[in-house]
């Protein structure tokens, strides 16, 4: 969990201004909704978080989501009216409409600054009407963009039944419907399946990621003989997995250092400080870590990942001595920078809103070694960045690449810059060595399109120098 | 509290950085905390922008919170100043500084002493006003700024312009088709032989503010944006104004006309009847069409109409009066100008709604099962749900609103494009009367969903088969109508002579 002993040339960390575009936190609803399917998410704010999420949301908005704003006004603001009558108001509202297995609350800015006390309201509402309430206060004033999810996950992690056996049937309770359906499937299934894997300490993954993203990395994990024994967030809330003391985790995602406290913290579990599966390089260290944590000697991935290596040559072959510059925004840069420095790329800077040196240790370490195998300069990670210095900086430095927010895009590419859309990282399927193409794919898109389009003069399309 | 999952018009920091930014060499600075400057990737994605939206956050964090903005807003703003040199720079408040009451007025004169351009500090309340509400401020705001300055340094130009000339007040970034608009009513006055003087907000200097007062009379195309410097021009240097909206044949007419009388009271020889008579004959296509059988085919289909005060205003009148089409209700989310679109739309409707509820208007819309929706992005979806076309007439708008061929809504080409988008979103003429005649396109296909699955009432086989026929579009209203007729009639089992009888009861 340390930063591995410093090398000759040490990665440089800056931190600027924090006067950089990103999501506001309460995006995450966006993909949680969907990845939690008998969850509603109340947005506590105001007409300006709607605003966002309904303009960030696009189409999903009009797909009847599970989600909505319980927008404060005037009277709520100067304590006019009463937060509990309010709040209940509407959730006895959202049970009656939707009937969801668990209300999750964001805490947002306007919440943190009028004192609204959620944490405090939550266990006396959720007794009187029946439905866990979860608070998350994924707000502005502390977090960005991606971490929302991690306020979330932190949150849930307190809900995750020990194994006392009231909470167990309780669950099963729950769950008798989805059991009995599943029954003679699942009892097949582990009947099959309990000799494949090692003895090993139980093992919880957290990270919300797509359903088939999380087959395929625990099918990767099976190969080796290791059992994921549960997953932070399961697909349903009446599904959270089993955490008892002594128990592993693991995480998927670089933005999860929350959850990662709060499994160490409050629930006592080890965590497996690894690589995040991002990558093939990231993926095969990512197992490597896990199996090294149970003295397993990992079989066959020497093989698994040149393999993969060898099926992105294609892409590989357009980034390879190109450089690319991370913005920052979505705390998905240094495990993306690692990667493309992997696949022969350059980086003068990474951008990142937040860097937890003691949860991205190892990957950390990791982009330091394959700065130095690749015989790259070590990037310099800038924290908290001022996109204003940073476009002077890009401009001065003319890369090739420049991963960065919709704000900047466009202006950018009129400038003769090619861009790729940060956002698009953190929804399309990037882990694990199956998506690892995916992700070329996302990168190589602005250089394969420009290519096509270089022969017409069409690079700068605007008229005077332009301003910030 | 209340319970929202969709908001027509945006919150009030909206409204001011889009006249802000719609300004050449103006800066706007929010006092919000991380997150809050979405507006930047809407003005690059939506308008597909070329240059950097000139807009930057002061940002509100945890420091913030316990200490006060302290120096941070004046650095940020003198920053700005030194970086890019702005003409002016607006401090713009958001629903999190509201709360915060921190003095930024005070924070306005600091960085005002150390800054080169001007700065400003927009008066809005975040829990009052809206974002149209909030543009409308903004500029009143700044306009009056710049020519209490003028008039302070004594640089306010005396007199008019030679010939007739206007300012055109109103156009604004991400404004619903603004930049065609603009386009279009600069060629409209160029044929009227009326000189442009200026247009703001888009693509305006401040610097050349003080010449507003040398233009003979103001234009206002919108209702919702610059009616408000409007009224201040007309109190302090005794300006008319013009605010019918040229949308329409008969509304452009009548715009014409008003603009003829407030520069003929001024001295001008305006004689435009003529002018008008050939453009509405034989140039814009829109009165020929109503005259045409295609327009023919329309008559008394029902329709509904929701939107901005402007526009559903304006397409309830062109709808009734210029096509004859029976506009069941026509609505808008403007509600604190509810009386003025009452006052314009009564008599071309058969009901007025004033909401902000998407739910109350889809209902509304289910209700009354008209054949075209016409409305903002949230109508259209409902469209899709309930199989009814839909064509968007107002903001809420997407990418695909953002169009790149020439498309205004308003002057005579205006009026082209609106019979394009009426006629197509009715797609029927005389295609519907042959599915009619021939059964449909396709006898093979499943009626509607769920056609007996929820139905308590048996459908003949025979009865299904007519039912088939009838063309998909209005098929659902059909099947209603009939199961309706039927349970009042306590008739079981529905037959093709039962959907005729229906039919003839109920005019299904």
């Amino acid at each position: 969990m340390t930063i591995t002993d410093t090398q000759p040339q040490a990665l440089n960390f800056e931190c600027e201004t924090g006067n950089y575009h990103t999501f506001c936190p309460i995006s995450c609803v966006a993909w949680l909704y969907q990845k939690i399917e008998d969850s509603f998410f109340l947005v506590i704010g105001t007409k300006t978080c709607g605003y966002f999420l309904q303009n960030a949301m696009g189409v999903m908005i009009f797909a009847e989501p599970r989600y909505a704003m319980a927008e404060l006004e005037e009277g709520d603001i100067s304590a006019q009216l009463n937060d509990y009558e309010e709040l209940k108001r509407l959730c006895v509202q959202i049970k009656r409409d939707r009937n969801p297995s668990v209300i999750v609350w964001i805490g947002t800015c306007t919440t943190e600054i009028i004192k609204m006390d959620l944490e405090g309201l939550a266990p006396k509402l959720e007794a009187e009407i029946g439905i866990p309430i979860v608070v998350a206060r994924a707000n502005g004033l502390d977090y960005a963009f991606t971490q929302g999810e991690d306020t979330v996950l932190a949150a849930m992690v307190n809900r995750c039944p020990d194994k006392a056996p009231v909470a167990e049937t309780e669950q099963e309770e729950r769950n008798a419907i989805s059991k009995l359906l599943n029954f003679g499937r699942k009892k097949e299934e582990v009947a099959a399946s309990e000799s494949e894997y090692v003895e090993h300490p139980p093992l919880v993954l957290f990270g919300s990621l797509p359903d088939p993203v999380v087959t395929q990395l625990t099918l990767e994990l099976k190969k080796q003989g290791i059992k994921v024994s549960g997953w932070l967030p399961a697909k349903r809330y009446t599904e959270l997995p089993v955490i008892e003391e002594g128990y592993y985790v693991s995480g998927v995602n670089p933005f999860l250092s929350r959850t990662a406290t709060t499994f160490m913290r409050r629930r006592k579990c080890k965590l497996i400080g690894a690589p995040f599966p991002i990558g093939p390089d990231g993926t095969r260290a990512w197992i490597e870590k896990i199996c090294s944590v149970f003295g397993i000697e990992p079989k066959g991935l020497d093989e698994r990942e040149a393999q993969i290596w060898e099926s992105l040559e294609d892409y590989v072959k357009l980034v390879r001595g190109k450089s690319v510059f991370f913005m920052g925004d979505n705390l998905l840069e240094i495990s993306l920078a690692r990667f493309l420095i992997r696949c022969g790329m350059t980086c003068p800077e990474i951008g990142i809103p937040y860097m937890d040196k003691r949860y991205q240790g190892a990957e950390l370490a990791l982009l330091e070694k394959t700065c130095q195998e690749m015989g790259v300069p070590l990037p310099t990670i800038v924290e908290k960045p001022d996109n204003y210095n940073q476009i002077q900086r890009i401009k001065d430095q003319g890369v090739d690449l420049v991963i960065t927010g919709m704000a900047h895009a466009n202006p950018l590419e009129a400038r003769g810059i090619n861009t790729k859309w940060s956002v698009e990282f953190t929804f399309a399927q990037i882990h694990g060595f199956t998506n690892a193409r995916d992700i070329l794919e996302l990168v190589t898109r602005p250089l394969r399109r420009n290519n096509s389009l270089k022969d017409l003069g069409w690079d700068k399309l605007v008229k005077e120098e332009a301003k910030v | 509290m209340k319970l929202a999952y969709w908001m027509y018009a945006g919150p009030a920091h909206i409204g001011t950085l889009r006249v802000a930014s719609s300004f050449k060499n103006v800066h706007a600075i929010m006092h919000a905390p991380l997150g809050d400057d979405y507006f930047n990737v809407m003005r690059s994605m939506l308008s597909r922008e070329r240059d950097f939206t000139p807009v930057t956050t002061s940002v509100v964090d945890r420091n913030v919170l316990a200490r006060g903005s302290q120096e941070k807003v004046v650095d940020n703003i003198t920053r700005k100043d030194a970086e890019e040199h702005p003409d002016l720079i607006v401090l713009t408040p958001t629903c999190t500084s509201s709360i915060l009451q921190e003095d930024l007025e005070n924070f306005v004169q600091r960085a005002q002493l150390e800054s080169k351009g001007d700065v400003l500090l927009a008066d809005v309340n975040h829990y009052r006003v809206n974002e149209l509400q909030a543009a409308d401020r903004t500029l009143q705001q700044i306009v009056q700024f710049y020519i209490e300055k003028a008039r302070k340094k004594g640089e306010l130009p005396a007199g008019k312009t030679e010939k007739p000339s206007v300012n055109i007040i109103g156009i604004s970034t991400l404004g619903f088709h603004n930049n065609h608009d603009c386009t279009e009513l600069k060629r409209l006055m160029a044929d009227l032989g009326i000189e442009v003087n200026e247009v703001i907000p888009e693509g305006a200097s401040v610097h050349n503010l003080k010449n507003l007062p040398k233009a003979w009379f103001n234009l206002v195309p919108y209702r919702e944006l610059g009616l408000m410097a409007a009224n201040y021009l007309q109190q302090e240097f005794d300006m008319p104004f013009v605010d019918i909206t040229p949308m329409g044949v008969v509304e452009t007419a009548r715009c014409i006309r008003k603009i003829q009388e407030i520069i003929n009271a001024q001295g001008a020889n305006a004689d435009y009847e003529d002018f008008i008579n050939e453009q509405t004959l034989h140039v814009s296509q829109a009165a020929w069409f109503s005259r045409s059988i295609d327009c023919q085919n329309l008559t008394g289909k029902k329709a509904v109409v929701y939107g901005d005060s402007t526009h559903a205003a304006a397409i309830t009148k062109v709808l009734s009066r210029e096509m004859g089409i029976h506009v069941v209700w026509a609505g808008t989310f403007c509600k604190y100008d509810a009386d003025w679109f009452r006052e314009q739309v009564s008599e071309y409707c058969d009901e007025v709604i004033i909401s902000e509820d998407h739910g109350a208007i889809g209902d509304a819309i289910a209700r009354v099962e008209p054949s075209a929706i016409f409305g903002t992005q949230m109508e259209r979806h409902v469209g899709k749900r309930l199989d009814i076309p839909c064509g968007v007439i107002s903001a809420p708008i997407h990418i695909q609103n953002f169009p790149i061929g020439y498309k205004p809504f308003l002057g005579y080409e205006g009026t082209n494009q609106l019979v394009d988008l009426i006629y197509n979103s009715f797609t029927l003429g005389m295609e519907d009367h042959l599915l009619e005649i021939f059964g449909g396109h396709d006898t093979k296909e499943v009626i509607t969903k769920g056609v007996s699955a929820d139905s308590d009432l048996n459908w003949s086989k025979d009865g299904l088969a007519e039912l088939n026929k009838i063309p998909g579009f209005v098929r659902g209203k059909v099947k209603r109508n009939t199961e309706k007729f039927a349970r009042e009639r306590g008739i079981e089992s529905i037959t093709a002579e039962v959907l005729y009888a229906a039919k003839e009861a109920v005019g299904a």
